[in-house]
């Protein structure tokens, strides 16, 4: 018996011993870290396109390390920092892109990235919208856009058949969307409409998309304290009729982020605004579907105007040797390459992030055999960017989404009306954002 | 909780020791040093700035209302969690301890999901209970409940109840057998001779007797309550909706992992600790002489 | 001999199935899961009985997972049993040295030392994790199984058991020894240990599955895939977002992360209770 423990007490040291020899691999090539939260098939995605590059030349190796979801991501990015040992790349969801500004030398804008690194880098090659989204407030382009997307309108044919509405005609904007939606309950269908990312779509994009300010200082672009405007009648009316809708099911909440989803997957609501990168379940589903953009309201000035990318892009840290950004520079020029991003394009739903992928696609018919796939790209680059549609900037738009969220479930739960809300979230969100700003004064 | 007869000994004793407080001291007290001094810091996210501000972040957390609602969930959940775990482990070992055909078979198949991950056991109970694709979120809404844990928060927080105490119930529930399994059965024979029925015998004989496994599971199922049950919030409800399951962990998560606000977070993690600390120190002054050893 | 009651007995048996029923529900329904089709699955009400995919689903999680990350499951199951193995040994070779002098021996310090251990009691890693990485990384230990399982054994559980569980040992046992002129390491050895043994095994129990079912740390502190515990290589097949996720491998791999933990359960729960018994005695 005492041998049994003695074994037992030398494995364990023995175990823990082990760790000391677990081989670092020969160092050959520089290794380029790529830290990311791609999980599932886009993960498959992130190894295949490292496989490639990595294929294409000997110097360098990337190699892609999930880390998480995006905010665990972001978290063990900043962490890796402080405690500096930051991998090279980082893909940063788009709240996550306030933050990362906010974070000046701790980020090598890849404006820079590719100087140095010696490869041509053109802004104008790149979709105007996600680019500006991307950019500091003098125009220099930050992060390189890895997954962009644009929310727009999925719809079922089948249950629009059956509220006898034509499938071929998605409804242009809200109050005949909604018009839908409660023709669809009164065919004695369960549910007219459910909505993914109420924030980002509802507020952020409902902003850009109808030309209305989100907040003050060019939504925040030109400042650390910008105030929010998303109390505004329209913002009011809007939210108002939502939860009158949820009360009878003609609409119905499906959760924060992209839960809904299956209540659209399972034809039990028939429209559905969601991120263009969800497409893959809709076509693997195997349903009958359509794609509408997202809707406007008539009534507001230069609707619709342009929608703002959510989705990720990659940023670069800063203090790497001179010789690892060369690395990252090829990659990314490797990664904008047209036959890489008109493929990304194709079998994803995310945004083509150049130009010339986009013409590409165009040329491929890709549009004509997948009709629908064009409008998140004219949704971004309709119109040029206005004050209003920019993008959204707070160092703390995880918080302020938060709050956002809180103050609209408890709206559609009944508990207090539109204006209630959308003041409480204003109120709330502003304080928030005052007391982040201080961290950085 | 000292003993009579000890070995005297000069130099042993702390070799013995040794391990366990070098441990302790590298990977708990120097970090939780740590957190004490980031609490009284106000940094941005990457650590560029940093600003010693006293007391403030304290008074901003303890004035916060958010704050006081995850402490008044975290006591609603943690108690749920542990008299749900703890009532329905003791009500099956004690069948179990009673039947004597098939008691290794019930036993086995009672102890699985205290194998089962807690990031993996939400997963599980999302895809149960999610009101869009739920299996028995459907036999829920065919019964005639309305059932919708997205907007309602005591459905979402008995979901996450479910969830934890779940998990805990197989570990409970062995803990039990074996206590009950230790009780002398002459005891048992003997009042059950003077006529006690199983309820009296029960009452005055093995539930005291089963004191050192409650305390000791009343400890554990609190630690678990608090701490272990992030995965399965993280994954079932995200602390919705509004801030109805945000327990204490899950705002130092979210504050410090998603907000970014590292002088709030630790100054939650410090007044945590502090509970803690104080909880334990109670436990083992006050609890403990109540407990019957055997 | 206590009286026979055949309705009782029945009652028993009855809450006992009923509670097998709930408690064994979810996992039934993993496996169901784990033998249908993607569509199937995401299709509710999803059917009951298990489906005719198992083989499929089941060799395509071996091969689905290779082409994550470039590592097969073997490698993650692997190293989540290093992990689970490394976590219970150090740590019950760790805390019965430390309960053995706390319980047996009176020095200056004792308590000084007893608090130290017991206040971190309840203290798990995620309430000072980011600290704890920061101490991590300056000691060079990201991407090692030292770090993956050195900071999960300071806490102090097992410690606590121990000690409870020495506390019962009666006096004359170790006035005994001491007449018989054994010193205390004999005695550790040839007393205390043997006595322990199913506490031992009771302990490993339960720190092999806290062990193995680690997520939020091991997922900060590794970066190398082939450092990936199970439940990781798990969470990265899972996206509710924007991704047409695998549901029918996830269950599979699912199923076989949980072999492993509920294997330790199953056939170690005769010591296991055993341990728990002699804890009480």
């Amino acid at each position: 018996m005492h041998r049994i423990h003695a074994t037992l007490a030398a494995s364990a040291f023995a175990l823990v011993a082990m760790a000391g020899t677990t081989a670092v691999p020969a160092q050959a090539q520089t290794e380029i870290q790529w830290w990311h939260a791609m999980a599932g098939a886009n993960n498959e995605t992130v190894e295949n396109l490292a496989k490639e590059f990595n294929a294409t030349q000997s110097d360098y190796k990337v190699v892609p390390v999930y880390k998480g979801t995006y905010p665990e991501t972001l978290n063990a990015g900043i962490a890796a920092f402080r405690a500096r040992q930051p991998p090279h790349i980082i893909q940063v969801f788009d709240v996550g892109t306030g933050v990362m500004m906010g974070a000046k030398s701790a980020i090598k804008p890849i404006a820079d990235v590719m100087k140095e690194g010696g490869q041509t880098f053109n802004k104008s090659d790149y979709l105007s919208g996600i680019v500006s989204y991307y950019s500091a407030a003098d125009g220099t382009m930050l992060s390189f856009p890895f997954n962009s997307s644009s929310p727009v309108l999925y719809y079922n044919k089948a249950s629009f058949r059956k509220a006898g509405l034509d499938p071929e005609t998605p409804p242009k904007t809200w109050p005949e969307a909604f018009e839908f939606a409660k023709k669809i309950k009164a065919s004695g269908q369960s549910c007219g409409m459910t909505s993914t990312w109420l924030t980002w779509i509802h507020l952020e994009n409902f902003s850009a998309w109808n030309n209305l300010p989100y907040a003050t200082d060019q939504n925040g672009l030109n400042s650390l304290t910008p105030e929010l405007k998303i109390n505004g009648p329209l913002n009011i009316r809007h939210f108002q009729t939502l939860a009158e809708l949820q009360k009878d099911g003609t609409f119905q909440y499906g959760g924060r982020t992209s839960e809904a989803k299956a209540k659209f997957l399972n034809s039990e609501c028939a429209m559905m605004p969601e991120s263009s990168g969800g497409i893959g379940d809709m076509v693997k589903a195997g349903m009958d579907f359509g794609i509408g953009s997202l809707p406007y309201y008539p009534e507001a000035a230069g609707a619709p105007q342009n929608t703002i990318p959510g989705g990720a892009s990659l940023w670069v840290f800063a203090g790497k040797p001179a010789a690892d950004y060369k690395g990252v520079a090829q990659f990314f020029t490797f990664l904008s390459k047209t036959d890489v991003q008109a493929r990304l394009h194709q079998v994803s739903g995310y945004l083509p992030a150049t130009m010339a992928a986009y013409e590409q696609s165009k040329k491929d018919g890709f549009y004509e055999k997948n009709p629908g796939r064009e409008i998140p790209i004219k949704q971004m680059m309709g119109k040029e960017p206005t004050e209003n549609s920019k993008g959204v900037r707070t160092v703390n738009l995880p918080q302020v989404r938060d709050i956002q969220n809180e103050e609209i479930e408890a709206l559609l739960n009944g508990k207090q009306d539109a204006k209630t809300a959308l003041d409480n979230a204003v109120r709330r969100s502003n304080a928030a954002i005052k007391e982040a700003a201080k961290a950085y004064q | 909780m000292n003993r009579r007869v000890v070995f005297p000994n000069k130099l042993l004793p702390y070799l013995l020791v040794a391990p366990q407080i070098a441990i302790t001291s590298v990977f708990f007290f120097w970090p939780a040093f740590q957190a004490v001094r980031q609490s009284l810091y106000r940094d941005d996210p990457f650590g560029f700035s940093s600003r010693f501000v006293g007391l403030d972040n304290f008074e901003m957390v303890l004035s916060d209302p958010a704050y006081i609602n995850s402490l008044q969930v975290t006591v609603v959940f943690s108690l749920s969690v542990a008299v749900v775990a703890l009532v329905a482990a003791l009500l099956l070992a004690v069948m179990a301890d009673r039947v004597v055909a098939g008691k290794g078979i019930y036993r086995t198949l009672l102890i699985w999901p205290y194998a089962v991950a807690p990031a993996i056991a939400g997963m599980l109970w999302l895809f149960l209970f999610s009101p869009a694709m739920g299996t028995l979120a459907v036999m829920l809404r065919d019964l005639g409940i309305d059932w919708n844990p997205l907007l309602r928060g005591d459905q979402a927080m008995a979901m996450v109840v479910g969830a934890a105490a779940w998990k805990q119930i197989s570990y409970n529930f062995l803990f039990f057998l074996a206590g009950l399994q230790a009780i002398p059965k002459s005891l048992i024979e003997a009042a059950a001779i003077d006529g006690a029925g199983p309820a009296r015998r029960f009452w005055t004989i093995v539930f005291p007797l089963l004191s050192p496994t409650t305390f000791f599971l009343l400890v554990v199922n609190t630690v678990y309550a608090f701490f272990d049950t992030f995965g399965i919030i993280h994954a079932v409800t995200g602390g919705g909706p509004g801030k109805s399951t945000e327990t204490l962990v899950y705002k130092v998560y979210n504050d410090g992992f998603v907000n970014l606000n590292l002088g709030a977070s630790s100054a939650q993690s410090v007044i945590l600790m502090v509970i803690v600390i104080a909880l334990t120190v109670i436990q083992f002054k006050y609890v403990e002489r109540r407990v019957h050893y055997a | 001999m206590i009286e026979r009651r055949p309705l009782g007995a029945l009652l028993a048996h009855f809450i006992l199935i009923v509670g097998i029923v709930i408690v064994a529900f979810p996992i039934y329904y993993t496996f169901v899961a784990s033998t249908l089709t993607t569509q199937q699955i995401m299709a509710p009400p999803m059917p009951l009985v298990p489906g005719g995919h198992f083989i499929e689903n089941y060799g395509g999680a071996f091969a689905g997972v290779a082409t994550i990350g470039g590592v097969g499951v073997d490698r993650l199951l692997l190293n989540t049993l290093v992990v689970a193995l490394a976590i219970a040994c150090g740590k019950i070779v760790i805390s019965i040295l430390s309960a053995f002098a706390i319980v047996f021996f009176s020095f200056p310090g004792r308590m000084f030392f007893f608090w130290m251990i017991f206040i971190t009691l309840m203290l798990p890693v995620e309430v000072r994790i980011l600290p704890t990485y920061q101490v991590i990384v300056d000691l060079g230990l990201i991407d090692t199984y030292t770090g993956l399982t050195l900071p999960l054994m300071a806490s102090a559980t097992a410690t606590f058991l121990f000690r409870q569980f020495f506390l019962t040992i009666p006096d004359e046992l170790v006035e005994a020894a001491r007449i018989d002129g054994a010193g205390p390491m004999r005695f550790f050895r040839d007393i205390l240990l043997p006595l322990s043994y199913t506490n031992i095994a009771a302990l490993f129990v339960i720190l092999f599955i806290y062990g193995w079912t680690q997520y939020l740390w091991p997922l900060l502190i590794t970066n190398d895939n082939n450092m990936n515990t199970i439940i990781i290589g798990l969470r990265k097949m899972i996206s509710f977002v924007d991704a047409d996720t695998q549901w029918n491998l996830i269950m599979a791999i699912t199923i076989l992360a949980m072999l492993p933990p509920i294997a330790v359960v199953v056939f170690m729960q005769r010591w296991f209770v055993k341990g728990l018994v002699e804890t009480e005695k």
